[in-house]
């Protein structure tokens, strides 16, 4: 089933790149869905069926991690695929983000091969 | 992560950490080559500067803020690579490329400095983009220069950094100033 996928990141820029990616993967995308930060990705996601979710960390008024912690708390969303993708490299957000519930974690900057290499390990 | 390991900063410690941080950069996402210049020391600028101006704070046991300069031209060639997206002028798109990747390369720079001076956050980017502007921080400290030649136009990476507790006090109420 082709996949309705939510980009979430403060940067229009990584969204259009990260557009660029998912049309190269073997992934079958229905459509991309783009917020500018955490609170807008909670608005859609209570609106549209999300099927995948590539998020940064570091945005404003509510940041990924924030994000990720309100996708968690809802039962609805529990399982959805959640990939990290953001310039914090250190172990300790690492482990945050995992410990959090994050399906995978892509260190800015990337390579299209790593973010397809993290879908694929995802099992979409 | 452990503590602060260090109370200064090696000079050549953060040159070759912005260098690999910038080159990596270039390498992944702008499919262009760099080459790093010899680094230099600055205080103030001197002198208004034109171009596009990109600055993001740091914060932790350290402080400070790292910036990105270049021309109108080598931000439309910089974004262009980046978007895979011709751009002939300094538009939106642009400003938010360049944002985006002053973000990255300091957020590389940033990643690897945390193992010698302690965990430290950064800020959500601020670009400047005109002509006769000068632009200064708060902090009285040197600003470590490392210009890169892109195609024989100049980018400059720079940082200014100090222990938290050891920070002169501002001499204003913004921590950036534009004239």
């Amino acid at each position: 089933m082709p996949l309705d996928v939510l980009i979430v990141d403060d940067s229009s820029a990584i969204r259009k790149i990260l557009q660029r990616v998912l049309a190269q993967t073997d992934v079958a995308i229905n459509r991309v869905l783009e917020a500018g930060d955490g609170n807008e990705g909670l608005e859609l996601l209570k609106k549209e069926k999300i099927n995948l979710v590539l998020s940064d960390i570091n945005m404003p008024n509510m940041d990924g991690l924030q994000f990720l912690t309100a996708i968690r708390a809802n039962d609805e969303w529990k399982d959805l695929p959640v990939l990290m993708i953001t310039t914090e490299g250190s172990q300790a957000k690492v482990l945050e983000a995992a410990h959090l519930g994050a399906s995978g974690y892509v260190r800015k900057p990337f390579t299209a091969e790593q973010i397809k290499e993290k879908l694929a390990a995802i099992h979409l | 992560m452990s503590a602060p390991t260090i109370e200064r900063l090696d000079e050549s410690l953060v040159t070759d950490t912005l260098c690999r941080a910038t080159l990596e950069v270039f390498g992944t996402m702008l499919g262009m080559d760099a080459v790093a210049g010899q680094h230099f020391t600055e205080r103030a600028p001197q002198h208004p500067s034109h171009g596009l101006v990109a600055l993001i704070g740091m914060a932790g046991a350290w402080v400070g803020t790292g910036a990105i300069t270049c021309s109108a031209e080598l931000a439309c060639k910089l974004s262009s690579n980046f978007l895979m997206t011709e751009f002939a002028s300094v538009n939106d798109e642009v400003l938010d490329a360049m944002g985006e990747l002053s973000n990255i390369i300091i957020g590389n720079f940033k990643n690897e400095m945390e193992t010698h001076v302690g965990p430290l956050g950064l800020s959500i980017p601020t670009v400047i983009f005109g002509r006769n502007f000068m632009a200064r921080s708060a902090a009285e400290n040197d600003w470590i220069v490392v210009p890169f030649d892109c195609g024989g136009e100049i980018m400059t990476v720079k940082i200014c950094m100090a222990p938290r507790e050891r920070r002169p006090a501002p001499r204003g109420n913004a921590p950036y100033v534009v004239e």
